[in-house]
């Protein structure tokens, strides 16, 4: 027998626009010996089973949603084929797996498919949410961020970005994409994946693209401080006068800074409420958090409405022990969301400390 | 489940999240887990002063909320709060309210 399944099984979804890549970068992921042990759940769009037929590897790991888009239509039969998949695994009926990943049709907002693995009783003590992986068309990419709000969504909360298509576009194209990603969304990683027929598509982490996540920061802190730094770093940026009719010129990334400990009531009281009332608007919350009784750091990570659980982080990723949060939102005043938190906190906002170099 | 009202138990909101390996709780044993939640409805109601509503714990399990002319509601965790206060408020609870922060801050002078 293989190893044991993982107390809880990591979840990857896989999201980006129709025609994006993402069938591309599953091929990729699944040819990759180091991913054997990934099951894969896929959502048919359409009448024809078309991702399904592309794909390398179909065998009982593999099923196939039938019934439309995964946003608004399966999440019960998302939660159904998640269930079916863990205790046919239970009981041995399927070779043992070690991760999931999800691929979401290219309309869906990625957000529901998160919510499901959150509020179904059975998967929340199964599985939990790896991370999310953006496909971006390099050819098609910037037009979609112009037209398509959701696009924009998919980008923002992106744990990993990946890159299709970088074969057909002018350098020019790429260039820009990469400025649009990075005011969008500093602080995700941006690979690029080819087909695997492709002549230089031989390049490719699959391992480090599906196993880091949100979960690593309690394990790697320097994970934690690199992704700060980057955010630190596009913060002038903002100041710019923005082309209102550039991709997502309403969204705005910022940092705040606290010196002493907060309280975790009154973070739980502010953030709460600020998600009830402009969720749709805050696209990710990060923090590593100084709370009041605890010695080490907390990390907590949202997106929208929905907050992870708050994971205990082993170490501090520096010797500045402030409370720091990132702040992706849209059409939301940085000035009035720090006044408020400070308000709610009962704490003055602090300089940020001087960025280490990671 | 709860027999006598039905409700579904296990929430499980990251505020009050339940204790297990590396993830971040403050309900280790249970009395930590009432001082927590002591604190958290002190820290809402300080919020929910501004709109003349209180909050309340209802058997270790889940939340009362009351306004001052009568009307009450069960709340099972925070997320839920808001959206029920602001039923019963009948307007926004916004955290973003420069008028409910000059309320806030003059609280703390």
């Amino acid at each position: 027998m293989a190893e044991a399944a993982p107390e809880f099984t990591p979840v990857s979804l896989i999201t980006g626009f129709l025609g994006s890549g993402k069938t591309t970068l599953l091929q990729r992921l699944l040819a990759d010996p180091a991913l054997a042990d990934t099951a894969v759940l896929i959502n048919e769009f359409g009448e024809v089973g078309l991702d399904h037929h592309l794909l390398e590897r179909i065998d009982a790991r593999t099923v196939l949603l039938q019934s439309g888009c995964l946003c608004c239509t399966i999440r019960g039969e998302l939660a159904d084929a998640m269930r079916d998949l863990h205790s046919r695994r239970a009981r041995g009926a399927v070779p043992p797996f070690r991760r999931l990943a999800i691929e979401s049709t290219g309309l869906a907002d990625p957000f529901p498919v998160l919510t499901t693995l959150h509020a179904d009783p059975v998967l929340r003590h199964h599985f939990r949410i790896g991370n999310v992986i953006t496909t971006l068309d390099a050819v098609n990419g910037a037009a979609q961020l112009d037209r398509h709000g959701e696009s924009v969504k998919q980008l923002a909360i992106a744990d990993r970005i990946v890159l299709t298509k970088t074969d057909l576009a002018e350098p020019a194209a790429i260039a820009a994409l990469h400025a649009a990603i990075a005011r969008i969304n500093p602080a995700a990683p941006v690979s690029r994946v080819l087909p695997l027929w492709h002549a230089e598509a031989l390049a490719f982490d699959a391992t480090t693209l599906l196993t880091h996540d949100a979960f690593d920061l309690a394990q790697r802190s320097e994970a934690a401080r690199d992704w700060f730094a980057a955010e630190l770093a596009t913060a002038p940026r903002h100041h710019h006068a923005h082309d209102r009719n550039r991709h997502g010129a309403d969204i705005e990334a910022f940092t705040m800074h606290f010196a002493e400990p907060l309280d975790w009531a009154d973070f739980g009281v502010w953030l709460t409420m600020l998600l009830n009332r402009h969720g749709e608007r805050v696209l990710r919350v990060k923090g590593i958090l100084a709370v009041a009784g605890s010695e080490t750091p907390v990390a907590v990570h949202g997106v929208q409405h929905l907050v992870h659980p708050p994971v205990h982080m082993r170490a501090w990723p520096d010797a500045a022990r402030h409370s720091r949060l990132v702040f992706i939102v849209q059409g939301l005043s940085p000035d009035t969301i720090r006044r408020s938190l400070a308000a709610f906190l009962r704490l003055p906002l602090a300089v940020p400390p001087p960025v280490s170099a990671p | 489940m709860c027999a006598l009202c039905g409700g579904l138990g296990g929430g499980d909101h990251w505020t009050d999240a339940t204790a297990r390996p590396g993830v971040f709780s403050n309900a280790a044993d249970p009395l930590q887990r009432r001082r927590a939640r002591a604190r958290r409805i002190a820290s809402a109601n300080r919020v929910l002063a501004a709109y003349a509503m209180r909050l309340a714990d209802w058997q270790g399990s889940a939340y009362i909320l009351t306004t001052a002319t009568g009307k009450r509601a069960m709340v099972d965790d925070l997320a839920h709060l808001w959206t029920v206060a602001e039923t019963l408020a009948a307007r926004p609870c916004d955290p973003l309210d420069t008028a409910l922060l000059a309320r806030l801050e003059a609280s703390d002078g």
